[in-house]
């Protein structure tokens, strides 16, 4: 479904991603890891288009969309959250979704008819879906962090995607919202049949839900396969990464 | 939500009711605020609402009301064309002001536009075949039923609360809660399938056909136009009105207009220094309502229901 190959960008001199290489088939959890500043959410903005490659190809579905506009490449299917809670904190935790629906269904520019109730079965089935029903009229800035968080997944889920990208779900969590989290990746990709990739610091977390992991360091790809295969591969990437031996 | 349109009507018969008692100076006045009212309501819908440093919207006020001062005085077509011209007028500048600002974020683009804006103001000023130059136009003629002071305000007031309403609409429909979202995170906007420059683009015309509107109600109840109306300092008094009156809500802005309109044909009676009890009275609501009146009344009234109003 996904295809990278190849890629590199650099920031002046420094090439933050350098040579990356990542598969993703349709239905599957792939996780992206590797040290801080390894490149992997630079990969992420390269591949939902906040930010142009400067080689290297990126296919979805078998068409290139390296260096599309973002609005472009969520129109294509594919929605994303951000690793800093990235939302729309004025407005409620219904709108930041209802919004979400509204652009997928092309409907932003409609200017006099009222928005309120629009969308609303599919914004609140969403909301069910994540668990903030009970929270859809409260303003999302006032939410806790975990809530932003599970917020941030479901408004990515409001484009419909067919891929989704999680940069750091769980990142800032609380146990047990970490839990809950946990949760909810495995549901969508169970119950919906959606495609996930995501990236994370927590590795426990990484093989307990991910099908297949891609390992990357200094903008590269070490390995991508299985989970067995990387954990065979783990004391080469202990000694490599030096930090996923303290998880 | 019964409540509120219950005390809309009551003050939309309240100012029906204004030019039957009030004496004819103040009829004036009174209209003046209205269309000065929806100036810095069509001026919050792109500052406000859309996130955009709209620094110039004086210009589409002026473009409105020279567009309409030039069709009845020049023109031979019915008054109804130059009513629309104005505005029309309004609406094509700023989609070409807009196309060239755009692409600046924030302050940039604010910058730009003063610049084009007052470049703009340049050529009005000193095109005196054409505009009158400095001195303007003066003794626009205009049909009977609203040459007369009460027949101009309610010609006001009926087209102001149009616009108000349609505004009003807009800023309720998805295009405008889309607007919010640009302004709250452009970034997630686009995450999101939003064409972020798009929807800033129309909520410039937007603004600025609502800009041109006020522009040609000013034509109507002074008959007159000069450069003035569109020189910067003007559109600082428009933000002014729009910060004193409350940015992230509907009516704020408003409510800043009438406030600051009345202050200053009533201070200015007492002291020529009537701005600088502006002036202090906006660094108060700054420092302590940064909300704007209006906005600090919403977050009360809201924060006793812990959840939106």
């Amino acid at each position: 479904m996904l295809r990278v190959e190849s890629l590199v960008k650099s920031f002046g001199g420094f090439k933050a991603v350098n040579g990356a290489n990542l598969q993703v088939r349709a239905g599957e959890i792939v996780a992206v890891i590797g040290p801080n500043g390894a490149g992997k959410t630079t990969l992420f903005h390269l591949i939902t288009g906040h930010l142009t490659p400067d080689s290297g190809r990126i296919l979805f579905k078998g068409r290139e969309i390296a260096g599309l506009a973002p609005h472009r490449i969520c129109r294509k299917g594919i929605t994303r959250s951000f690793q800093v809670v990235n939302i729309f904190p004025r407005l409620t935790v219904f709108e930041n979704v209802q919004i979400a629906v509204l652009s997928r269904e092309r409907k932003t520019f409609r200017i006099f008819s009222p928005v309120e109730g629009m969308a609303a079965e599919e914004v609140d089935r969403i909301l069910s879906n994540v668990g903030l029903l009970e929270k859809r009229d409260v303003e999302s800035d006032l939410l806790s962090h975990g809530d932003q968080k599970v917020l941030e997944i479901a408004v990515a889920l409001g484009g419909n995607p067919e891929l989704l990208i999680l940069d750091e779900p769980t990142a800032g969590m609380a146990p047990e919202e970490t839990e809950r989290c946990i949760r909810l990746i495995r549901k969508l990709s169970e119950e919906s049949g959606l495609t996930i990739l995501f990236c994370e610091h927590d590795i426990g977390l990484v093989f307990e839900i991910a099908n297949r992991i891609m390992v990357m360091v200094r903008g590269g790809t070490v390995i991508q396969g299985g989970r067995e295969e990387v954990r065979r591969n783990r004391e080469v990437q202990n000694a490599y990464l030096g930090e996923s031996g303290a998880c | 939500m019964k409540n509120r349109h219950a005390a809309l009507f009551l003050l939309l018969v309240l100012l029906a009711a204004l030019p039957q008692f009030l004496p004819r100076f103040y009829t004036y006045i009174a209209a003046i605020v209205l269309l000065t009212g929806l100036l810095a309501t069509s001026l919050n819908l792109a500052i406000g609402y859309g996130g955009i440093y709209q620094f110039h919207h004086a210009v589409f006020y002026g473009i409105g009301a020279y567009g309409t001062a030039l069709m009845l005085t020049r023109g031979t077509m019915p008054a109804v064309f130059g009513f629309l011209a104005g505005p029309l007028a309004s609406a094509a500048l700023s989609l070409v002001m807009g196309l060239v600002c755009i692409r600046l974020s924030k302050l940039y683009f604010g910058m730009l536009q003063i610049s084009l804006g007052s470049l703009v103001w340049a050529t009005v000023y000193r095109w005196y075949s054409f505009t009158g130059g400095d001195d303007g136009i003066h003794g626009v003629p205009l049909p009977d039923a609203i040459a007369s002071p009460q027949g101009s305000y309610y010609f006001t007031l009926a087209v102001a609360a149009l616009s108000v309403f349609a505004l009003y609409r807009i800023v309720r429909s998805p295009f405008g809660m889309t607007l919010q979202g640009i302004r709250d995170n452009p970034v997630r906007s686009e995450a999101i399938g939003v064409n972020v420059r798009l929807h800033q683009l129309a909520a410039l015309v937007v603004a600025g056909f609502f800009g041109g509107v006020a522009g040609m109600l000013f034509v109507v109840v002074d008959t007159s136009v000069f450069p003035d109306m569109m020189f910067w300092t003007f559109s600082l008094e428009v933000l002014v009105m729009c910060l004193l009156g409350g940015m992230y809500t509907f009516f704020g802005p408003f409510a800043g207009a009438a406030a600051i309109v009345l202050l200053r044909v009533f201070a200015s009676v007492y002291t020529p220094y009537w701005s600088l009890l502006l002036g202090v009275l906006l660094t108060l609501v700054i420092i302590f309502l940064p909300d704007g009146v209006a906005g600090y009344l919403v977050r009360r009234l809201r924060g006793r229901e812990g959840v939106r109003a």
